[in-house]
């Protein structure tokens, strides 16, 4: 499916910044599932450098600012070709070894909760193949966490939504992974855009999860819509957790009131 | 607790004989009045006072503000003893980095089945963000500080390694400024190799691992968290002492390729940046996002090769107790080279045979946290009651990976004073290696005691003091 995106981002201060150094992952990487065909990230004036690509193989880049500032505009917009290979990662280049990836964080540590909830939809499943634990950790959650907007926030930890039983697809990422690593499975954070059909500006930001799966390497799990990443998913960068993976972060002098404002759209060929 | 003597190896005295490289101090100390004594011992006071050093030694918390005690009797070693501790800690410190060189790229001694995969992956301090970079020459920590205990007249062991950012060396070279200042004598009577050629080739060595993209005088400053720190007095000492500018986060920015520093006649860039802050802190746009002390971008500009951080981001995973085990067998595998420096021999809780061992010999071992530090969540099995005892079986039981024990080691005492003459207390060494372009080692280091009679924790927090340290020339 040939997908395009334009995702632009608008911060605006209040009182002017004194100036403002942002570190960017916004370009996605091509692998089997995707072929980037064009992409921009134009940045206005802002002086860019410091570019390199990570050890899990998302490009990133620093850029700055001169205060005063009173606003940045990040605008997004490219082309890719994907391929539904049913959330197997395939030729992507990285070198992070797959266990450093059972570590949790402070938003995906799982409590007695999630252990729980771990150990029961794996019950009975000690002779099932690795994927298929994994399919039933990401049903589990979907269960577990009803898709609502509004209920949780940025700093919302896996732990909190599970007992909240609400949460949007960030909050079912981090439980995802918080399950994953109760038993023992690496675990990782995506960022990313969906293609959601005909309503284009819906949910087009979008997260999931990844699942480390012998045989098959990382596969995608996007326990929000039940299903594996297909072809309209674009895969932008991972982490730990949706911190570690944003694709925008920033630092602005103490005091100064940000405003955000984001549009996305998703669109496939044959609508435009 | 009380111990045995003739157990401890005492470094002046055999017997009753006194050691040679002893014989010009037990004059010296014989033939001082109590009264000079008394007045010596509160000039030292006052010198280190009006310097103004008086932060806790290796982060190990405590009142910074107060002042560690300064034994005035030095401690010695003699050439040959300090040529086989300077082959060995120099051994050490290249093995370490080679650790850190393959952990980060393709973790042959994890492949080779040398260290198992989880203690690095999954310790805390390895960094993903360092994965697949290599730091200029290659060296991850270019200050390396080993401490170090005797327990006989041939015998050293390795207690823990340091490769973050290791202090204490300003009290190193402010011991050695006082006793010259305060007994020029004997410096004269004894040839003792000096330590003030510390700083020079401190900064030597930063300067050497400046990053490609310099092309001129690599420009070095010293990054600090700032003058609430309790070893900002050391941060400075060591900015002065090289000529180097002394920074906070807020000084420096980046912009475009590289780090820049305010200064009143405009940005300076930044090539090599000595950091006294810890990893988590250094970038809030890469590490923890609450961080004021770090600088912004930061990383992108080291993994674009703009600028070097020493020790690099993610160098701690080679100082945890729990690879410590594994140093010997680095040193091996990375140098082909037998160990010169023994590792002290240490039980993992977390493997079951050797927590059965420490659960029957709680009593005897001394217990440490894997990450701990500074004598803090340790446990030394015969100076503790039994109610302490039981609470840390409970502890290790709840979490065995998280607990290493070690047997009670007796260490060397050296003569210090005290208020009826001089008796044996003990001690501990730290050296600082440095390593850049090339290895450099000044002779001795910080020497640690235990001013408390028969304790063997020279923690500062814990009533410690520090001494000069000498090493003879031939």
């Amino acid at each position: 499916m040939r997908l395009s995106v334009r995702h632009v981002t608008r911060y605006s201060f209040d009182t002017p910044a004194r100036g403002l150094v942002q570190t960017h992952k916004l370009i996605p990487s091509t692998c089997a599932s995707q072929n980037i065909l064009s992409w921009t990230v134009s940045v206005g004036d802002a002086i860019r450098g410091a570019a390199f690509r990570d050890s899990a193989g998302d490009m990133v880049e620093t850029i700055s600012v001169r205060g005063p500032v009173d606003e940045m505009v990040i605008e997004v917009s490219g082309e890719v070709e994907t391929t539904d290979l049913y959330g197997v990662l395939r030729n992507h280049r990285e070198t992070v070894p797959p266990t450093t990836y059972l570590r949790s964080s402070r938003l995906t540590r799982a409590d007695t909760a999630l252990r729980d909830l771990s150990a029961s939809a794996l019950e009975g499943m000690e002779d099932d193949s690795a994927l298929n634990r994994a399919h039933a950790l990401a049903r589990a959650v979907n269960t577990a966490i009803a898709y609502v907007p509004g209920e949780t926030e940025e700093m919302t930890t896996a732990a909190e939504a599970l007992s909240g039983a609400k949460g949007v697809c960030q909050d079912h990422s981090h439980a995802l992974i918080a399950l994953a690593h109760a038993a023992e499975i690496p675990a990782r954070y995506v960022a990313g855009y969906l293609h959601s059909g005909q309503d284009a500006t819906g949910e087009a930001s979008h997260a999931w999860a990844e699942l480390f799966v012998p045989g098959l390497g990382w596969v995608g799990f996007d326990a929000s819509n039940r299903c594996c990443p297909d072809e309209r998913y674009i895969r932008l960068c991972s982490g730990y957790d949706a911190q570690d993976a944003a694709p925008i972060r920033g630092i602005l002098n103490a005091g100064v009131e940000e405003h955000l404002d984001v549009s996305v759209a998703v669109m496939s060929q044959h609508q435009q | 607790m009380t111990e045995r003597d003739d157990l401890v190896f005492n470094e002046m005295l055999n017997g009753a004989e006194v050691r040679a490289a002893y014989e010009s101090l037990e004059r010296w100390h014989k033939s001082m009045p109590d009264e000079m004594r008394t007045l010596k011992q509160s000039e030292a006071e006052n010198l280190f006072k009006r310097v103004g050093i008086t932060f806790a030694v290796y982060g190990e918390g405590g009142d910074p503000e107060r002042l560690i005690p300064f034994d005035m009797f030095p401690r010695v070693f003699t050439d040959s003893e300090w040529r086989k501790l300077d082959r060995g800690i120099r051994q050490r410190a290249a093995a370490l980095n080679a650790f850190l060189a393959d952990v980060y790229d393709r973790a042959e001694i994890v492949r080779a089945g040398r260290i198992p995969e989880h203690l690095i992956t999954r310790n805390d301090a390895y960094e993903k963000a360092a994965i697949g970079f290599r730091p200029p020459r290659n060296v991850y920590s270019h200050i390396v500080g080993i401490d170090l205990v005797r327990t006989g007249a041939d015998q050293f062991f390795v207690l823990e390694d340091n490769c973050r950012t290791p202090s204490g060396v300003s009290y190193m070279l402010q011991n050695r400024e006082i006793m010259m200042r305060m007994f020029p004598q004997l410096f004269l009577e004894n040839r003792i190799a000096p330590v003030d050629g510390y700083a020079r080739l401190l900064k030597k060595t930063l300067a050497s691992v400046a990053p490609q993209k310099c092309d001129s005088e690599p420009t070095v400053v010293i990054l600090t968290p700032g003058q609430f720190n309790s070893a900002y007095y050391e941060h400075s000492f060591l900015a002065d002492l090289m000529g180097v500018e002394l920074v906070e986060g807020q000084d420096l920015f980046v912009e475009g390729d590289f780090v820049w520093m305010k200064t009143t006649e405009g940005p300076r860039k930044v090539d090599v940046i000595y950091r006294r802050i810890d990893d988590a802190f250094i970038d809030p746009l890469c590490f923890r996002p609450d961080s004021m002390l770090g600088v912004p971008g930061l990383m992108s500009v080291y993994r674009s090769g703009g600028v070097n951080i020493c020790s690099c981001p993610g160098a701690g995973v080679a100082d945890d107790k729990a690879i410590y085990t594994y140093v010997p067998e680095m040193i091996r595998f990375y140098l082909g080279e037998a160990p010169i420096l023994e590792n002290v021999p240490t039980w993992q809780c977390a493997r079951k045979d050797e927590f059965k061992y420490v659960m029957e010999h709680l009593p005897e071992l001394v217990v440490k946290e894997v990450h701990g530090s500074g004598g803090y969540g340790m446990l030394v099995g015969p100076a503790a009651d039994t109610s302490t005892i039981e609470l840390f079986r409970q502890k290790i039981v709840e979490n065995p990976s998280n607990y290493i024990a070690q047997p009670t080691l007796s260490l060397s005492a050296c003569p210090t004073f005290v208020d009826a003459g001089i008796a044996p207390r003990h001690v501990d060494l730290r050296p600082y290696c440095l390593v850049g372009e090339t290895i450099e080692l000044v002779p001795g280091g910080l020497t640690r005691v235990a001013l408390t009679e028969g304790s063997l924790v020279v923690n500062s927090s814990q009533g410690g003091g520090v001494k000069d340290t000498w090493v003879l020339a031939e």
